[in-house]
């Protein structure tokens, strides 16, 4: 029988879908079926028992390039599972994890007392990463970083210091010429943990120099310019004379932009650096739970805008297999993962609070 | 004299009812089915109303008639949505300012005016700006578009500053990422489809009427207000709307040229916000009260567009009763 012009193009393209759809059906099942975990498996970690499965999670993108790197490189200690990280913002990790979308979320600030109903059980805290967030800025003509307090960065934020021949700029760097340049305030447009905890900071900080309160987004003034994502901050203070911003460390670094030594609470302007993140946690003391905040820590050396983002899961599992696998990758992040922060720019965990969180691994259970 | 009554192919042999039993059985499974996938699209709309009332639920009974406060404020914990309605209302409107005429035109042109070989070239290239995704849009609008525009507002913005209506339209502050630069992008974004829409209306305008008023001694301008425009303002109209539908709901290119700035002001350069991007861009984060209040803006745009919509079809509907005289 001859097909018509329209009833080949329907054939044709019926065809294609049903192939489409068995390629698929197929690719995803030779991930998925881990039938093949042979028992000697080429983990470092000998003592491991080969795992199989699927571990989702989601969560705060400032996690999103350590969980990545992480799970590249976790593929070789357990190569019978798959993990995923969703990314999508702290708050949709939370939600996620409080439905059982996810094993484990992903959270740069504590379950609010508000949301805390919607969860079925006790949740642990894994803290997984310290990272600090830069005051960066583009100005051209110094030699070297300025220095900025808490007080002046909130007017700056605030657009009450509207030059950077200001008197309060100057009067924390003695001895250096500003250019009368208008400043122009680089933040976020979308809403973040970053924000949250540069403007926690400058709550702690400045105390009622800053009127805004702290958010994950919060009424900046009109004037300034709102980039998307750390990148979109970046991007913003490095093509604008002038212009001022807060940017995570490792987009800062990768950007090339300056950033300013900001004194913290003992008095002492500090650069941002992993170390001097560290420091700042290292002096913080976490609740029973794990949870802390290390903004405008204590310590001579402490960097004062350092935030932490943990990792969150239930503390009772509907399966064994679901709780070897958690306590498997929650525990190379809390190991040999920490190795791999400073390359991407984050800080590592100070050992005291790396030993509590991987004694709670044992917690996860049925 | 014998009559012969002549069954026709489909035709019920007896007085027909819409489900008659002695329809043939395929007539009646394809009244069913069509009338299950109509159906259909009603529960899907009414159900994603009554979802997204739910979730929002707490806002509206936390914020009462303060959700058309301006006081937008996380870290407050106060969600007044006045200036995102504000916002949308705005970038709609210079949309729609800037592509109707256009594209109304565009439509004309090719059906009245350009040579049939010439008008196929024309619709390919003008639907390929459909085409781009719409994140393109904006990300092209952020990083290329607005800081040109940036310039050009600059100009403005001193030249007219003082002037009496200019000013507080036009003047200082300026900002590459504002209404008016969301306005125009929204304008490229809908050119297509009220263009491709109204096109294929006023084809449908029979050649009679059109040569009758040729006839008469009609101009082409006469001839299109005539003859033309009585029978596609109905659908000319639909894909207008068709059009500001996509303009008030379009989020990506929206949330990254706009400005992010929830302010109720007069001037079009000042960076802005509207609904749909206030959604995008804090949904992420947001928990609570918060994702109570974004789904409630989401309630908000629908329950607007359709009153929109409304008014504008009663409008048409009006108009045409009129034309036909009853």
């Amino acid at each position: 029988m001859q097909l018509g012009r329209r009833q080949q193009v329907l054939t044709a393209g019926a065809a294609f879908v049903a192939m489409a759809l068995s390629l698929a059906a197929c690719s995803s099942s030779s991930s998925s079926s881990s039938t093949t975990t042979p028992s000697t498996s080429a983990s470092s970690s000998s003592s491991a028992a080969a795992l199989s499965g699927t571990l989702d999670g989601s969560g705060s993108t400032f996690q999103t390039t350590f969980q990545e790197a992480a799970i590249s490189a976790f593929k070789s200690v357990q190569p019978g599972m798959t993990v995923v990280y969703g990314s999508g913002g702290s708050g949709k990790g939370r939600s996620d994890l409080a439905s059982n979308v996810v094993q484990y979320a992903g959270s740069d600030s504590p379950i609010p007392s508000s949301e805390a109903s919607t969860f079925k059980g006790t949740v642990l805290y894994f803290p997984v990463v310290i990272g600090p967030i830069t005051v960066s800025y583009n100005l051209s003509g110094l030699s070297k970083p300025l220095n900025l307090d808490p007080k002046t960065i909130a007017e700056i934020f605030e657009a009450k210091i509207t030059t950077w021949n200001n008197a309060a700029i100057a009067a924390d760097n003695p001895g250096v010429t500003l250019p009368s340049t208008t400043i122009t305030i680089a933040r976020r447009s979308d809403s973040s943990g970053t924000t949250q905890n540069f403007t926690k900071f400058l709550v702690e900080g400045a105390g009622s120099a800053w009127t805004l309160g702290s958010a994950s987004t919060v009424n900046w003034p009109a004037a300034s310019r709102g980039g998307n994502g750390n990148g979109g901050v970046a991007s913003i203070v490095k093509s604008t004379p002038g212009a001022i911003g807060y940017v995570d460390y490792a987009d800062a670094k990768a950007s090339g932009l300056t950033f300013a030594n900001v004194k913290n609470s003992s008095g002492n302007y500090v650069a941002p650096s992993p170390a001097s993140a560290t420091a700042a946690a290292d002096s913080v003391t976490a609740a029973a739970n794990l949870t802390f905040s290390a903004i405008w820590a204590s310590g001579a050396q402490a960097y004062p805008i350092t935030y932490q983002s943990w990792v969150l899961c239930y503390e009772t599992q509907s399966s064994t297999n679901v709780a070897a696998m958690l306590k498997a990758y929650i525990g190379y992040l809390l190991g040999p993962g920490q190795q791999l922060l400073p390359s991407l720019g984050y800080a590592p965990l100070p050992s005291s609070l790396d030993s509590m969180a991987t004694s709670q691994l044992s917690k996860i259970g049925m | 004299m014998t009559t012969v009554t002549e069954a026709g192919p489909a035709a019920p042999a007896g007085p027909a009812h819409p489900l008659d039993q002695r329809r043939p059985l395929g007539d009646r499974s394809f009244q069913i089915l069509a009338l299950a996938c109509g159906l259909l699209v009603l529960v899907i709309l009414v159900l994603i109303a009554v979802s997204t009332s739910q979730q929002a639920s707490s806002w509206f009974t936390t914020e009462g008639w303060g959700i058309f406060k301006n006081n937008w404020n996380p870290a407050a914990n106060t969600y007044g949505a006045l200036a995102f309605i504000y916002g949308t209302a705005i970038t709609a409107i210079i949309a729609l300012i800037m592509a109707v005429p256009v594209s109304v035109g565009i439509a004309l042109l090719l059906t009245e005016v350009v040579p049939y070989r010439w008008s196929r070239p024309i619709v390919y290239v003008v639907d390929l700006l459909a085409v781009v995704p719409s994140v393109v849009w904006g990300l092209w609008g952020i990083l290329v578009f607005a800081p040109w525009l940036n310039t050009i507002y600059a100009h403005i913005g001193s030249a007219v500053t003082g002037i009496w209506v200019l000013g507080p339209l036009f003047g200082p502050p300026t900002s590459g990422a504002s209404f008016f630069t969301c306005g125009i992008i929204l304008a490229f974004m809908i050119t297509p489809i009220v263009t491709s829409l109204s096109r294929e209306v006023i084809a449908t305008v029979p050649a009679i009427d059109k040569e009758g008023a040729y006839a008469l001694g009609a101009t082409r301008l006469e001839m299109i207000r005539g003859a033309v425009w009585p029978h596609s303002q109905g659908g000319v109209v639909g894909a207008v709307l068709l059009g500001m539908g996509r303009a008030m709901g379009e989020t990506i290119a929206a949330a990254l040229v706009i400005g992010s700035s929830p302010a109720i002001t007069s001037h079009l350069f000042a960076p802005g916000y509207n609904m749909p991007a206030v959604i995008a861009n804090e949904f992420g984060e947001a928990f609570g009260l918060q994702r109570a209040a974004l789904m409630g803006i989401g309630v908000l745009l629908f329950v607007i567009t359709i009153i929109v919509n409304v008014i504008a079809r009663g409008v048409v509907e009006r108009s045409a009763r009129r034309k036909r005289g009853t």
